[in-house]
């Protein structure tokens, strides 16, 4: 059987970071094929390259045989390569029909035929096994499963060959999922090829033929399915050199009264989160992207607030509805996407690191404001002085700005949401040893990171989430595997025995 | 013709039919305490008069709206294309037919130019038309110092003409409307510029020439307002480069999104439209006849058109890319 798909010695840098090097990939027609690895092994850009969002530095494309550069989606599409992305391509004020046939709707005598689309859609959607989806229905009023279909559908009658998903169970319930096993098998019996992006083992082990295992931006390898267990999966996909020093923690630092306490938080994205982060502490939050980590910093912050649950600071009870009320309470939020959140790109240094006092009369002082040059000296920032605009600043220094910006109002919790995002890394080593000194003057930290090292080789304890809850706690210094165990799902609850019952 | 699909904007039209009902309940209401009758024919004749230049203006907008883009220039395309029919017509019967293929052309051409600006230089849509339309004031202003050009009463027929109390000019709007209705819903180009509103990267990966689908949205818009200026030369019997000042062009936007057009695109229809332009006439009307002062009348208006909005807004997509997880689920432990 000739490859339907294969992309050999593939290579991607982002801003003179490698993201990808050397990787092959091999998909047959009629084939089910798993795309694993960390968070930040390079998937998702693998699968953006094949989609043709990004172009590939290195490496070749070949569908079918015939070599294949797409520079824009569109292209991929017509080649035959669909993308089902976590976010769909779907124009929710249209129909299901109006969507599955965009830029292709059958004609009769100059018109749009909606007779023969809607009747297309329904025979399309039946062969799929689908029968309870009208193709009359707005798209915006369905399910996310429902979307998802759509979603599939519109790629099978624009072509498709090949449908790429990108954590499709990510936001489905159990009875979703398992109509979305259906319409893969059904997918393959049509013999068009899957490639399947999941964290999920079970998911990977129920339905691929084939792996393949990504790590740091290399191919470990590509296996089938029957040739490997879960466990070894999960050992090749971490077990990484720990090649990145962290910095120890400092003398003196103590650890000290629970400064946040979150007790039965929920909200609509997370349940049941227990949590305590004392003073001199510094607690990871570890999982799977799409698994709450974000919104647990959200919540905190008021962004999202818990609307289950109790959450108290430096031991009194505080209710964050909103981000003031949160600042007032002495919380700092260090932002996953500092360009959108963390900064007004278009004003300078200064502006932005006295933004919090500025605003918030609560925090606000002469004190507090005069220190800001000593913080931004101490956190080694280059600029062309402090009325630059951070625009035009490194991802390092956007960050260092960040920071001064919340130390500014000394706050006694900071939740950092992924802070070493895109810096280079000697900046990255700066924040590091911020973060041990931030926790050395009694701060309480809670540090998100997808890079499971950092959070291994920073925090004192890790809580690990998995679909929203936390699935369990290590200590720090534990295992990634220990970590992926909890966050792929393998193993929950409290952290006392080999308990990985396989479900 | 295909009439059985169930249409997906059904509900917010019906909504704005009812408020249409609503209104005219309520303005009978108060015509009747005031001691008249809004259905009295000449009430009826001046309402169903308003519709039709705004309405014709307004059909054009919504194209635009739900290709999210805008355009402020129509009041000064109607005025030059009044200009342009008069001085053509030149008071000959016979060049009508020449004058009115005249001011299509140029009022086609005026909107293609804006449709370029915005689809090819990214000039935000706002923006892009104001300048177009402080152009056409400038030459406006410079090349005619009053009226020009003469209407030939046949033509002049389209402006006041009836059959009972219905205007000659209204039919025409609502033929226009239902043109542009079929062509929203029937035609490939009407059709994507839903999915070029909704959104344009997903239109564009779907394969379609959003700039295209662009283009031609402004270049109907700008005939639309072409017609519009038609209806001004016959209703006035010469060309009238004042006509831009009664802001025509935020009446049709108004009417638009009374209609219940999303103005970020992708959501609505001409069939709201129609409504929208139908709710201002009936108001204006029973402004009028219960004599109202100017003042208070701009401020009902304006209260009008905000409270439509506001509710509207309740009924807005939300977009967030986060699904809930524990949406229904009790907290519970683990």
């Amino acid at each position: 059987m000739s490859a339907l798909l294969a992309m050999r010695g593939i290579g991607k840098a982002f801003l003179g970071v490698q993201v990808l090097s050397a990787v092959n990939l091999t998909v047959s027609r009629g084939e089910v094929h798993a795309l694993v690895g960390e968070n930040g092994a390079g998937k998702s850009t693998l699968m953006k390259i094949l989609a043709g969002v990004h172009t590939a530095d290195a490496g070749t494309v070949e569908l079918d045989g015939r070599a294949v550069a797409f520079t824009h989606p569109a292209a991929a599409q017509k080649a035959g390569v669909a993308s089902v992305f976590q976010e769909f391509n779907l124009l929710p004020e249209l129909t299901v029909a109006e969507n599955v046939h965009l830029g292709h709707e059958p004609r009769r005598r100059g018109g749009i035929d909606r007779k023969a689309m809607n009747e297309a859609t329904a025979a399309a959607l039946a062969d799929l096994g689908v029968d309870d989806l009208a193709p009359t229905a707005k798209v915006g009023t369905l399910s996310v499963a429902h979307q998802q279909i759509t979603e599939i559908a519109k790629a099978l009658s624009q072509g498709a060959d090949l449908i790429c998903m990108d954590e499709p169970t990510a936001a489905l319930a159990d009875a979703e999922v398992a109509l979305l096993y259906r319409l893969v098998v059904r997918l393959r019996e049509r013999g068009v090829a899957v490639l399947y992006v999941s964290h999920r083992l079970r998911e990977i082990f129920d339905l691929c033929d084939r792996i393949t295992i990504l790590k740091d931006g290399r191919l470990v390898d590509s296996v089938a399915t029957a040739d490997i267990t879960p466990d070894e999966l999960v050992t090749r996909m971490v077990g990484r050199r720990i090649e990145a020093q962290f910095p120890p923690r400092l003398p003196g630092t103590e650890t000290g009264d629970v400064r946040l306490r979150i007790e039965g938080g929920g909200n609509d994205y997370v349940d049941g989160i227990d949590l305590e982060v004392r003073a001199g502490e510094i607690v990871g939050l570890a999982g799977l992207q799409g698994s709450g980590r974000t919104e647990i910093a959200e919540a905190v912050f008021g962004i999202t607030p818990f609307t289950r649950g109790t959450v108290a600071v430096d031991g009194r009870p505080v209710r964050l509805s909103r981000p003031r009320k949160a600042i007032a309470a002495g919380i700092a939020l260090v932002t996953e996407d500092r360009k959108a959140q963390g900064l007004a790109l278009h004003q300078s240094v200064k502006a932005n690191a006295r933004m919090v006092l500025d605003a918030n009369a609560r925090v606000h002082s002469r004190q507090r404001l005069g220190r800001i040059e000593g913080l931004l000296s101490s956190l080694d920032l280059v600029a062309r002085g402090d009325d630059q605009e951070v625009q035009f600043l490194s991802g390092g220094n956007q960050q260092k700005v960040v920071v001064a910006k919340w130390l500014a109002a000394e706050p006694g919790v900071i939740v950092l949401d992924e802070p070493t995002r895109g810096i280079d890394v000697g900046a990255k080593h700066k924040l590091y040893s911020v973060i041990r000194s931030l926790a050395a003057e009694g701060l309480a930290v809670l540090l998100i990171a997808s890079e499971l090292i950092e959070v291994i080789g920073l925090a004192d304890r890790i809580a690990v989430l998995h679909d929203g809850r936390i699935a369990g706690e290590l200590p720090g210094g534990s295992t990634e595997q220990e970590v992926m165990a909890y966050a792929t799902g393998r193993r929950s609850g409290p952290s006392d025995a080999e308990g990985s019952e396989p479900e | 013709m295909t009439a059985q699909t169930p249409r997906p904007r059904l509900g917010t039209t019906a909504l704005i039919y009812l408020a249409l009902a609503g209104v005219l309940v309520l303005g009978a209401a108060a015509v009747a305490m005031d001691g008249g009758n809004l259905f009295a024919t000449a009430n009826l004749v001046d309402m169903l008069t308003r519709t039709s230049l705004t309405g014709f203006l307004a059909i054009g907008m919504t194209l635009v709206i739900l290709c999210r883009s805008l355009d402020l220039s129509v009041g000064y395309t109607a005025a030059l294309s009044s200009l342009v029919a008069a001085t053509t017509m030149d008071g000959q019967a016979a060049n009508v037919p020449l004058a009115v293929a005249l001011v299509l052309l140029v009022s086609g051409l005026i909107g293609s130019a804006n449709g370029a600006i915005i689809a090819f230089l990214k000039v935000n849509p706002f923006i892009a038309t104001l300048g177009t339309g402080l152009i056409l004031k400038g030459y406006l202003d410079t090349q005619y110092k009053g009226p020009a050009g003469d209407v030939p009463s046949v033509f002049q027929q389209f402006g006041y003409t009836r059959i009972g109390f219905v205007p000659v000019s209204a039919l025409v709007m609502l033929a226009v409307a239902a043109a542009a209705v079929w062509y929203l819903r029937s035609t490939r180009t009407g059709h994507h510029m839903y999915a070029v509103g909704g959104d344009v990267e997903v239109a564009r990966m779907s394969g379609i020439r959003t700039t295209r689908v662009l283009l031609t949205a402004h270049v109907l818009c700008g005939m639309c307002a072409g017609i519009a200026g038609l209806l001004l030369a016959a209703r006035f019997g010469t060309g009238s480069a004042e006509a831009y000042t009664n802001l025509y062009e935020l009446d049709a936007i108004a009417a638009v999104v009374l209609g219940g057009t999303l103005l970020l695109g992708g959501k609505g229809g001409v069939a709201g439209t129609v409504a929208g332009v139908a709710i201002l006439a009936v108001l204006d009307t029973v402004f009028n006849v219960m004599q109202i002062d100017p003042f208070a009348k701009d401020v009902l208006r304006g209260a009008v058109i905000i409270t439509a909005v506001a509710l509207y807004a309740r009924r807005q997509l939300d977009r967030t890319a986060r699904r809930p997880r524990f949406a229904a689920t009790q907290g519970r432990q683990s």
